[in-house]
């Protein structure tokens, strides 16, 4: 998988044009008609030395993902009622007071969940439980986003979960029992498996 | 002759159509019928070769009678605007009529101070600033963007729009040169460790949009695009750095970037769980559904236009597919009975939208006109009806079924696959 020499990738990319299933879009890199071209020119060196290495230290700053496995939560915890809390002070006026009434998104099902499609909202369609924390931390609450604590963040998730009924009203959450929680839509999620040709999908 | 649907328009451009030029009998262009609908025309109120003309200036301006319009869905920082596509010409969209998708805003970013950090599964992780990036061997590559929610406003069998235009059902979709460095040579000169995967891009707006990218399409025809039709990538499209990945959907091709990890897995963010996954009828949701299918519009005549006379006119429109070329247009002028070869404007380039045009001599007779695209894998645009079977009626996203207009008797347009199904 490593692919340092580019030169290569020219090669590389006109073998697997013709009718490659496994890549949908068909390559067209160095293609005729205005396609950018892709191929490094020649005599371009193995590393041109723009930019300046990244610390460990300048990488944490930014690198906040969270992966479905837990990679990337952050230490702390937060328990249901303390999420109570936050969700009343920084989230309820927009996601009303029970996670459905808006007026945005709604964060807490109601009704079927055997219905299918049941919506898109958190207890019944996501995977995943930690990309709830990863979206929070990220984005939310809208008009003051990245203000909340860790401890905060890991609350309000406690909570949701609760509201959807996921998760006990005395539980507390942390990076281990996040990562453990196994929603109900889990395998529901498919690859695409469109790939041009004939067959409509 | 302005009747309910076309009531939210211009009462004066309608007045315009009605008893201004379609009465005094001018033959009229399709040009004239686009201004005699939805805009108002100034009066010519001097002769112009008798009085100077004037002079010249820094930027240039449209002309006044010319003001074509983003279409604002409402002022909210997750929102959008659409492209106007029933008033261009050609396929590039003037940049600032882009369609705009944001999920929180268009953040204000000054580009001497913004960086890109490049890490993960790397050998070499790094910090770039645009003065880097714009060292790097640049390329240009024409192609669209569009967003994967284009168009489900005309899916659902019980709620078909009839007063909708092209821009209102299919504006997410916008075309322009973009300019910048492959993301190949940046992953090249960090180098890729073995082993990786996926890629996560992740904005530099209040929502930080962040979306997991296959290493292979980032190795492929992938940039870092900070130009946009000659001059900096405007600050709705990302300024000043975006990723573009040329046919796929436009929510992944992150805007104001900020961050890539390279990594051996997906990160399953909000953006490609919660949204823009296609749940399908067999119980399952189809994700990370990234290539737009070939699809295509007949823009004009479309709602809102009058077509004036029956007679000879152009039909045109957009075709587009993620997959490569598009290798046919057919237009149906009896309502899909039966069907004929459109003329596809060069240049045809891959990913990008290409124009079609068909001479249809008009009988003056109500009739549905439509279109359907062919790409070159061979896939046919499907029906509304093919699709319901395929994926289901409550499925969302990637609605790229043939769209159709009415044409009545009075010359009114209407969107008309209500009719058809
Ligand atoms: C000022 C209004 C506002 C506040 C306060 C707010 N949100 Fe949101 N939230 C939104 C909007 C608007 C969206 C949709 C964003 C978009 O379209 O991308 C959203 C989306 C979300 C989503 C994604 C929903 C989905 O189905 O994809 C989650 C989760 C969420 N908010 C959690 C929270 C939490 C937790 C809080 C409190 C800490 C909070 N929000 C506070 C406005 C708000």
């Amino acid at each position: 998988m490593n692919r340092p020499v580019v030169g290569m990738l020219a090669a590389v990319l006109a073998a697997c044009t013709p009718d490659a299933p496994a890549t949908p879009a068909a390559s067209d890199a160095t293609g005729p008609g205005g396609e950018a071209v892709a191929a490094m020119p020649a005599g371009a060196p193995e590393q041109f030395g723009f930019g300046a290495h990244a610390s460990e230290d300048r990488i944490a700053r930014w690198d906040i993902d969270v992966k479905p496995d837990g990679e990337g939560l952050p230490p702390g915890s937060g328990s249901v009622e303390e999420g109570r809390r936050v969700y009343e002070l920084s989230c309820m006026q927009c996601h009303g007071p029970t996670g459905t009434e808006g007026p945005n998104d709604r964060l807490v099902v109601a009704g079927d969940w055997e219905q299918w499609p049941p919506g898109r909202a958190f207890g019944a369609f996501w995977p995943y439980a930690t990309t709830f924390f990863d979206y929070t931390r990220r984005a939310m609450p809208q008009l003051t986003p990245g203000t909340m604590s860790d401890d905060e963040v890991y609350a309000v998730v406690a909570y949701v979960l609760h509201l959807n009924g996921l998760l006990a009203a005395d539980a507390v959450l942390d990076a281990e029992s996040l990562a453990a929680i196994e929603m109900p839509a889990r395998d529901r999620f498919v690859p695409d498996d469109r790939a041009g040709g004939p067959e409509i999908r | 002759m302005a009747t309910g649907p076309r009531k939210q328009f211009s009462r004066r451009a309608w007045l315009t159509a009605a008893s201004g030029t379609a009465a005094s009998g001018l033959v009229m262009t399709r040009f004239d019928a686009v201004k005699a609908t939805v805009q108002e025309v100034p009066a010519q109120s001097v002769d112009p070769t008798r009085v100077p003309g004037r002079f010249v200036s820094e930027v240039g301006r449209r002309a006044p009678g010319e003001q074509p319009r983003r279409l604002v869905r409402t002022l909210a920082l997750s929102s959008s605007s659409r492209t106007p596509l029933q008033d261009l010409q050609g396929t590039i969209t003037p940049s600032d009529l882009h369609f705009e998708r944001h999920h929180a805003g268009v953040p204000d970013i000054v580009a001497e101070e913004h960086e890109l950090l490049v890490h993960g599964m790397v050998e070499r992780p790094m910090v770039f600033r645009m003065s880097d990036l714009r060292r790097y061997p640049q390329a240009s590559r024409i192609c669209f963007i569009e967003c994967s929610g284009n168009g489900g406003g005309a899916y659902n069998r019980n709620r078909m729009p009839t007063a909708i235009s092209p821009q209102q059902l299919d504006g997410l979709l916008s075309t322009s040169e973009w300019t910048g460095v492959m993301l190949s040579t940046i992953l090249r000169e960090v180098g890729v460790r073995p082993g990786a995967s996926w890629i996560l891009a992740e904005g530099r707006d209040a929502a930080v949009m962040a979306r997991s990218v296959p290493l292979d399409k980032a190795m492929d025809d992938s940039m870092l695009a900070y130009g946009q039709n000659g001059e900096a990538i405007r600050p709705e499209q990302g300024y000043p750095v975006r990723l573009l990945l040329p046919g796929w959907e436009g929510n992944a091709q992150v805007k104001w970037l900020r961050r890539i990890e390279v990594s051996d897995r997906p990160t399953m963010t909000r953006d490609e769980t919660s949204r823009y996954t296609d749940p399908l009828k067999d119980g399952t949701a189809r994700q990370f559904s990234f290539v737009m299918d070939a699809k295509s519009i007949i823009t004009f005549p479309s709602y809102p236009y009058v077509l004036p006379d029956r007679g000879w006119w152009e039909i045109e429109g957009l075709a587009w597919t993620g997959r490569g070329r598009i290798t046919r247009v057919e237009v149906s002028t009896d309502g899909g009975r039966s069907w004929a070869d459109a003329v596809l404007q060069p240049p045809i380039l891959s990913k990008s939208t290409v124009r079609f045009r068909h001479l249809w001599n008009w009988d003056g007779r109500d009739t549905v006109i439509l279109s359907r695209a062919t790409d070159e894998t061979g896939y046919v645009q499907p029906t509304v009806q093919q699709l319901w079977d395929a994926r289901g009626e409550g499925t969302s996203y990637h609605h790229n079924h043939q769209r159709a207009w009415k044409v009545a008797s009075d010359g009114s347009v209407t969107f008309g696959l209500g009719d058809l199904v």
